[in-house]
């Protein structure tokens, strides 16, 4: 495993990942999601919504990174405040 | 409403292919981003630096020249070989030896290994001994891709149509052939025009196969590298220098892992992004205009 240079960090981010994945197959089992409409132009499942989410986080945190100045925290902060919008109203 | 509970046993069933995913993609992709917050200098020598190397792959400013070169070479051969292809497609015969022929022809160019490609154009194009370089030469055409940086973009773009409208045009007629004979009667009843069997029975029904031409010529193009770098080198100067060389560059010629991990995460989501939205709007336009689908 050593030639895959883990750093604390990026082992975090991948384990919330994974922890994501699981815990979406686990809500999926109990309550399987129906497709809907929100505030997006496009009917989307819960899944859909997950993946446009983190999408979205990544460009939120490279815009951050690289044209400002703030707190990478900052846009950690944003990105958790609009998945949240998007699971629940998207 | 659609009231069945759908079975999600079928996904055991993904998980060999599951398995080589993650040894092929998934944990390569892992060790990018791990290396992409770190400098490593050897075993047991890296050092954590966070943020920096995106901070500085996203203010590069040959990097941003490269990914806007990028973007325009991408749309402008999709706005040329998506068009083409299902006009070859159309014109292409639909029976017999003819078809056969026709078929094989085509799809010559598409079994050309891409730097094969690359030393075909760059012979084509010169000057003393290529034959359109030569004879645009003769015609008196001012005509030089090592100096003039337009001369370089037409015969890169010219190069990718040539190359790759095949792989669209074959798709197309897939589908075309794939529509039954009875909308063609149906429209024969209506006396519909040429343009109105093409526009209301022939288009719809090639959305599928031009998702998969948009998609696969998008990403293509979008990763280009062997053919230009075999052609211009990337220039003159950076005239031609397209993302996936940059990378190169970085990563092979200059062994700057660190950066070019960042740089190629980068490149990696805007891929996923646009890949996405192609996929989704045309997906969700066939969804609106067929009379079952919706939620």
């Amino acid at each position: 495993m050593s030639w895959m240079v883990w750093t604390v960090p990026t082992a975090i981010f991948f384990s919330s990942i994974a922890a994501m994945l699981a815990g979406m197959t686990i809500w999926e089992i109990l309550s399987p999601t129906i497709e809907r409409k929100g505030f997006l132009p496009i009917a989307t499942t819960r899944g859909d919504r997950l993946f446009i989410g983190l999408l979205s986080a990544a460009f939120i945190h490279l815009g951050v990174i690289g044209f400002t100045s703030l707190s990478i925290w900052i846009a950690l902060a944003v990105s958790a405040v609009w998945l949240l919008v998007l699971m629940r109203w998207g | 409403m659609n009231n069945k509970v759908p079975n999600n046993r079928a996904w055991l069933l993904v998980l060999p292919m599951l398995l080589l995913v993650a040894f092929s993609a998934i944990i390569p992709l892992m060790t990018v981003v791990n290396y992409s917050v770190q400098d490593v200098l050897g075993p047991n020598a890296s050092f954590f630096t966070g943020t920096e190397w995106f901070k500085s792959m996203l203010n590069d400013d040959a990097l941003q020249a490269a990914f806007l070169r990028q973007i325009s070479f991408s749309l402008i051969i999709l706005a040329i070989q998506i068009p083409l292809g299902i006009g070859i497609a159309l014109i292409m015969p639909k029976r017999g030896w003819q078809a056969s022929a026709v078929l094989i022809l085509i799809t010559l160019p598409l079994l050309i290994p891409w730097n094969v490609v690359g030393s075909i154009w760059q012979i084509f194009t010169r000057g003393d001994i290529g034959l359109m370089g030569w004879g645009l030469r003769e015609l008196g055409v001012e005509y030089n891709i090592t100096r003039n940086a337009g001369d370089a973009w037409v015969t890169i773009i010219l190069m990718d149509v040539w190359h790759w409208t095949p792989l669209v045009a074959m798709l197309c007629y897939s589908g075309l052939r794939s529509i039954p004979e009875a909308y063609y009667q149906a429209a024969r009843i209506d006396r519909a025009s040429k343009w109105a069997v093409f526009r209301y029975i022939q288009l719809p029904k090639l959305t599928n196969v031009l998702v998969i031409a948009v998609l696969l010529r998008f990403m293509h193009s979008f990763m280009i590298y062997a053919e230009p770098f075999v052609l211009t080198g990337g220039g003159p100067g950076s005239a031609t220098t397209f993302l996936s060389q940059s990378l190169t560059t970085m990563a092979v010629g200059q062994q700057d892992l660190g950066p070019s991990a960042a740089f190629s995460l980068i490149y990696f989501l805007v891929i996923l992004l646009v890949s996405w939205v192609f996929y989704t709007t045309i997906m969700n336009m066939q969804k609106d205009k067929s009379p079952h689908g919706g939620a």
